[in-house]
């Protein structure tokens, strides 16, 4: 690799030849959105540079063990359980015929419209001492006291990862059913005819083979649970999160909450390099065998409604219930929730998300394409960087972006009074730009990991016929990428779309004067332990979820057309 | 010729409108986009730490009286950082903390200036204010305890020292102890006791604890109903909202099962000046004006009428706080419970003690 | 010069070479075929010529311009390099019919070039699925349109990536042949990457044969049959029967007889390379007209194989060192010697290529 098409003048570009690159359009909009893209995050580690008093000593003597063991045990917990649960009930709704099979395929995604700490909220009024099961328990059985009977306490590691387990894993059901569907009919034949029974198949074959897939969900949903606050503050569980909280509020530390932040991302480096190794092993394993109708092993007698019931239970306690308590609440109190301004702040949660969707999208095309384009090295790790910010704790990539887009302004303002003696005062800060800075830093990943997965089906091939056909690489992309991965850009443009309808504590520290969102609005209301005069709007935020859901499974059931030969 | 120019002019018009529509609805800071020209009846930037349901009939009634409209920001985390990053920019002309500790770290920064109003120093005692007037203490309440009416008996419990008397073990319930008013409690213990006791006090606290800690006040007050637990310590008003809570009638069903305990009276042989005489802890909520202010005016008016006659007596009325206005009737349930002592130790020792009371209960491990 | 000329070209991936030194013309109205066994670099040197990979060492002209230099690092875009290329794949665009596909490329859509469309699917039997989308086309259609449609835009020069490959060997015969008339009548320069002999033999003007990066011998299909210059060149075309041999006085002695072996060095070990039908076979004791020199031996037919126009038959003999040889004789009809019955066997001298042994 000797020969570089350097075109410009070499010498002032020489750290772009330093890390390979090469300099034309592309790279450059892919460097310049890359960095802005990663501005928060570095802004983080430049923090965690500033030193700080004695808080280190302190957190190794007391806590610092515990956030580690925590957060370790909560991720380990949560993995194990949606990979467990993602994996069996995508096998047996791929593999098995049982009644209202049908109705699970799509059923099964619907918990992942729940945020997390909605789903605590809700739970915990149920669950608790004082709640509704408990008391009927007591009066049931006639107890008196707490001491009288055993019942699992909800606020607690173990409910934490119940409650994140029961809402995160559809993630890994989505891409273990698709994975299970790509897989080569014959394959599965082959190890039928081999004498594998339907169990050893699984674990055999079917496992093996979707493992890549079932990578990068275990690991999208351990990046979820590593930067939940919402769940974890009210359990008053104490993952690293929660103490990158405690330092920086309760110790007004931010840079040592910006240390232990770094060390977060530490973690992260580990789940992504996992996700990486994963998805490489799957464009190995994407074989072009055209689907078939998968054999499918009927059920019968009580198997048939075990499975039934195995498939009712996460469907049920994820989506059913707190969706029926919501509900009910909603009905009883939806009159004091209109008094609010309940209707602008859905506006603003529409508006805010739909737009943060676009941004998100436009630039992970542009990041995406352009990574297909120059395969490098340099620019790979900057891109990967800059999406790093969905593992981040939303409040303290909060705090990135305040202190960079403070920086930013007050900088601007101070050269244009030197120079022009015009005051601009702060132009980004605290405006609808800021909360959406935030939110497209924070969900970049979601949005060009979709992207990227997407345009790698697309053969490359593809560009060579498109390019000596006469068309340039802008043109290529408007006329054969964006039309091919219409479905990848509409699932990035609405997984990116949900998140921020979901955000809390990035939109809290961001947002501009009276600005309430559907989100800061439950928080308010429901870590106050007011679950019902929030329940309207944590409805609408489920329902604003399931929208794409259901065009994620209309997508899944499509392909699944040729394979499932079912019948109407 | 002409046709032509028209639609290049329509199609980049299209364009060009969207990107204005766009840029201006993205940079605006919403309704507070006049917030840089200073006038007379200009708008009040406000940060809070306060809840807006809180606050919103408050502000109300400002605007009702002066015609000044405010401009609110609410969060509980990040206001700090977000006043600092914004520097001498910043719109926010005045902060709004619900706890000592917020504002004086706020004042602590450098980033409020001192007021000078005759009316505020009249109505706000010399302790509830910063000693250069960067804040102003607005209400106060005390950190009190509930006690079940049967299961504890009148006088068994007088002091928070007696929490971690062991006969208490296994009957207490409170809220996280990394909580702000639960560090500052505690705080103020380290002040009057000194560390060394203080932290085994509040280790005998933890031994006595019936659950881990977790929930809000109001919590507290229904697992003493439930049956969970005996004792509890929350904010006076809390029990003031439920007993009045009439779209949750359960919540006045738990009030009505709980005494509520001034801690540390000096009766009962507790003399006026022991310790154990000191009076009930008491936090406040306080506000200050930025340093970077573009409303001083404004912002003054806004503090002097959250001081006044009747901001003080909404903040009693509805939110059943202690105006620290003198003279301002309190809520009759309120009143019903009698006057107390309150610690007179210095706020602001209080808040300096802030960081080793947090550190404090990270080396017993309270929460876990 | 029109066409392609590609000169002196080298190109590496990391540290492996694929191509060294590697220089070819395609010349206009001509079809050049790259031949060699796959990963010898062929398709590689293809995308160099579309722009598609970045030239590393070396030129490559279109049309008499030159398009890309390695050495100072110019390089002309694909889009306008004047280039067609047909991959392997098809690389149809899925989400455009027919049409759209193969007007994909023509920039100004003017009526002569809609006609010309039009025209072309009538020539291809395909107008029946002009708004059909590709995946409901067979292989042969999808491969008939990817050649339109690398067409469409009257590139100089147009490159084809194992173009049949995709094909079930009933319809390639018919497709190529098919293609071939075509591509004569528009003129332009092709060059195809094949590593099928036969196809490339069919079609090309121009035999081009590569192998580990290198070109090993360039030339017209009956020169590089019929005068290969290697061993590898001659087993390239398909099974050859072998015999080894010592050079004597410029003659070499095997088991099949005696070779004129000229320019070896005396005391060389040969090898004899003899296509299948470059082995005679007669009746035993039939007598057979002997040219001046035909050596006969006598082997047995291990079996027989009828392929209807020519049959192939397994021939076993002596191979002279009291061991046995497996010869593979292609003989014209079906009129077989019996299997096990014996046979007399000959070599056809002038049909027999001498190569130094490995």
């Amino acid at each position: 690799m000797t020969a570089q098409t350097l075109t410009n003048d070499k010498n002032s570009l020489s750290w772009l030849a330093l890390i390979g690159a090469r300099l034309d359009g592309w790279t450059v909009s892919v460097l310049v959105v890359a960095c802005i893209a990663a501005v928060p995050i570095i802004t983080v580690i430049g923090l965690a540079i500033a030193p700080t008093e004695d808080i280190w000593r302190h957190l190794l003597d007391t806590v610092l063990s515990r956030y580690i063991r925590t957060t370790l045990v909560l991720m380990i917990g949560v993995g194990f359980g949606t990979f467990v649960i993602g994996t069996g009930t995508a096998w047996i709704v791929t593999m098995c015929n049982f009644p209202a099979k049908r109705i699970f395929q799509w059923a099964l995604l619907l918990p992942m419209a729940v945020p997390a700490y909605v789903i605590a909220y809700v739970y915990t009024d149920l669950l608790e001492y004082s709640g509704p099961l408990q008391n009927s328990l007591r009066d049931a059985f006639a107890w008196q006291t707490k001491g009288e009977y055993w019942f699992p306490e909800i606020r607690s590691i173990g409910g934490a990862a119940t409650m994140m387990t029961m809402v995160l894993y559809p993630y890994v059901y989505l891409l273990a059913r698709s994975a299970f569907l790509e897989q080569s009919v014959c394959v599965l034949e082959a190890s039928r005819t081999l004498g594998h029974g339907p169990w050893r198949g699984f674990f055999k074959v079917a496992l093996p083979m979707a493992r890549p897939a079932i990578a990068v969900g275990v690991s999208l949903v351990m990046m979820e649970t590593l930067n939940d606050f919402g769940t974890v503050d009210f359990f008053a569980v104490a993952t690293f999160t929660a103490g990158i909280f405690d330092v920086w509020l309760n110790m007004n530390s931010p840079s040592g909450a910006a240390q232990l932040a770094s060390i977060l991302l530490l973690f992260v480096g580990v789940l992504v390099t996992l996700e990486r190794v994963g998805r490489r092993g799957r464009k190995f394993h994407n074989t072009s065998t055209r689907l078939r109708k998968l054999p499918g092993y009927q059920l019968n007698g009580l198997v048939k409604w075990v499975a039934f019931t195995a498939m009712s239970i996460p469907v049920i306690t994820g989506f059913v219930v707190p969706a029926w308590v919501l509900g009910r609440y909603a009905v009883d109190y939806y009159a004091n929730t209109l008094e609010t301004s309940f209707w602008e702040n859905v506006g603003n949660s529409l508006m805010l998300s739909a737009l943060a969707g676009v941004i998100a999208v436009s630039i992970g095309i542009v990041l995406a394409y352009g990574l297909r384009l120059g395969q490098n090295r340099g620019i790979r790790f900057l891109t990967r960087f800059a999406a790093l910010g969905y593992a981040v704790p939303g409040a303290v990539l909060g705090i990135g972006i305040i202190v960079a887009l403070g920086w930013i302004d007050n900088a601007i303002d101070g050269v244009m009074k030197n120079n022009f003696g015009i005051a601009t005062g702060l132009i980004l800060s605290g405006t609808i730009a800021a909360v959406t800075f935030g939110y497209v830093t924070r969900f970049l990943s979601l949005s060009f990991g979709t992207l990227d997965a997407g345009l790698a089906k697309i053969t490359t091939n593809m560009d060579g016929a498109a390019r000596t056909l006469g068309l340039s690489r802008f043109s290529t992309l408007k006329r054969v990428h964006v039309p091919l991965m219409r479905g990848s850009i509409l699932t990035a443009g609405l997984l990116v779309f949900v998140d921020c309808m979901k955000e809390l504590p990035m939109t809290m520290i961001l947002r501009p004067f009276n600005f309430e969102t559907l989100a800061t609005f439950v928080h308010q209301y429901a870590s106050d332990e007011m679950l019902p005069e929030a329940s309207l709007a944590a409805l609408s935020i489920v329902g604003a979820g399931i929208i794409p859901v259901i065009l994620l499974s209309r997508t899944m059931i499509m392909k699944n057309k040729p394979t499932s030969g079912d019948g109407k | 010729m002409l046709t032509k120019t028209t639609n290049y002019m329509k199609y980049s018009g299209h364009g060009a409108a969207f990107f204005a529509v766009v840029m201006g609805a993205l940079l605006s800071p919403l309704t507070a986009n006049n917030a840089h020209g200073a006038g007379a009846n200009g708008p009040v930037n406000l940060y809070s730490y306060r809840q807006s349901f809180l606050m919103a009939p408050l502000l109300e009634e400002f605007t009702r009286e002066t015609g000044i409209k405010v401009n609110a920001v609410y969060a509980k985390k990040g206001i700090l950082q977000r006043l600092k990053a914004e520097g001498a920019n910043s719109p926010a002309d005045v902060v709004l903390a619900a706890d000592i500790t917020r504002i004086d770290a706020i004042a602590g920064e450098g980033l409020l200036q001192p007021v000078t109003s005759k009316l505020l120093e009249e109505n706000i005692g010399p302790s509830y204010r910063h000693p250069d007037n960067l804040w102003f203490g607005l209400t106060y309440r005390a950190r009190v305890i509930f006690t079940h009416k049967e299961r504890i008996r009148p006088g068994e419990i007088k002091t928070y020292e007696d929490l971690a008397n062991p006969l208490f073990k296994g009957r207490i319930c409170m809220r996280s102890g990394k909580h702000e008013y639960n560090i500052s409690l505690l705080a103020s213990v380290i002040n009057a006791l000194g560390s060394e006791k203080a932290e085994k006090w509040v280790s005998g606290v933890k031994e006595n604890l019936a659950r881990r800690p977790q929930g809000n006040d109001r919590a507290q007050v229904r697992a003493i109903f439930e049956g969970e637990c005996d004792i509890a310590i929350g904010n006076s008003y809390y029990l003031g909202k439920m007993l009045t809570n009439e779209a949750k009638p359960d919540e006045k069903k738990w009030a009505s099962a709980v005494n509520i305990i001034f801690p540390n009276q000096p009766d009962n042989g507790n003399g006026e000046n022991s310790t154990l005489g000191r009076g009930a802890h008491v936090n406040i909520s306080a506000a200050g004006i930025t340093k970077s202010a573009k409303h001083a005016v404004e912002a003054k008016l806004l503090l002097e009428f959250l001081a006044s006659d009747k901001a003080q007596q909404i903040y009693a009325a509805q939110n059943f706080e202690y105006p620290l206005k003198k003279d301002v009737s309190l809520h009759p349930i309120v009143a019903s419970w009698g006057s107390f002592k309150p610690d007179e130790q210095r706020l602001i020792d209080i808040a300096a003690l802030h960081d080793s009371a947090a550190r404090m209960m990270d080396r017993v491990g309270f929460n876990h | 010069m029109s066409g392609l000329e590609m000169n002196r070209i080298r190109h590496a991936f990391g540290n492996d070479m694929v191509l060294d030194d590697v220089s070819l013309v395609a010349g206009p109205g001509k079809l050049t075929c790259l031949l060699g066994p796959s990963g010898c670099g062929k398709t590689t040197l293809l995308r160099l010529a579309a722009g598609l990979e970045s030239l590393q060492q070396g030129q490559v002209a279109i049309q008499g311009v030159t398009v890309a230099d390695g050495a100072s690092g110019f390089s002309v875009a694909p889009e306008k390099r004047d280039v067609g290329l047909m991959f392997q794949d098809y690389a149809l665009f899925p989400h455009l019919n027919v049409f759209e596909n193969i007007a994909f490329g023509i920039e100004n859509l003017s009526p002569e070039r809609r006609q010309w469309i039009k025209d072309s699917l009538e020539h291809m039997g395909l107008s029946h699925h002009t708004y059909n989308y590709p995946h409901t086309l067979s292989g042969g259609q999808q491969q008939r349109v990817a050649l339109l449609r690398a067409l469409a835009p009257e590139p100089g020069v147009l490159l084809l990536d194992e173009p049949f490959s995709g094909l079930d060997v009933t319809r390639r015969a018919q497709v190529r042949e098919e293609a071939l008339t075509f591509l004569k009548q528009s003129g332009v320069a092709v060059m195809m990457v094949t590593h099928d002999p036969e196809e490339a033999m069919f079609m090309a003007d121009h035999i081009v044969i590569m192998n580990e990066g290198r070109v090993v011998q360039a030339g017209t299909p009956v020169q590089t049959y019929f005068h290969p210059v290697s061993a590898f060149v001659t087993e390239l075309f398909g099974p050859v029967n072998r015999c080894r041999g010592t050079v004597t006085d410029g003659q070499a002695k095997t088991q099949l007889g005696t070779f004129d072996a000229p320019g070896f060095e005396n005391g060389t070990e040969i090898v004899v390379m003899l296509r299948p039908e470059a082995i005679l076979i007669s009746p035993s004791g039939e007598d057979v007209p002997a040219k001046k020199g035909t050596h006969f031996i006598s082997g047995r037919v291990d079996s027989t194989h009828p392929l209807g126009s020519s049959s192939h038959l397994h021939i076993i003999i002596d191979d002279g060192n009291g061991g046995e040889q497996v010869l593979h004789v292609r003989t014209p009809g079906i009129s077989l010697p019996a299997v096990g019955s014996s046979v007399n066997v000959s070599a056809d001298m002038t049909n027999a290529f001498i190569f130094p042994a490995d």
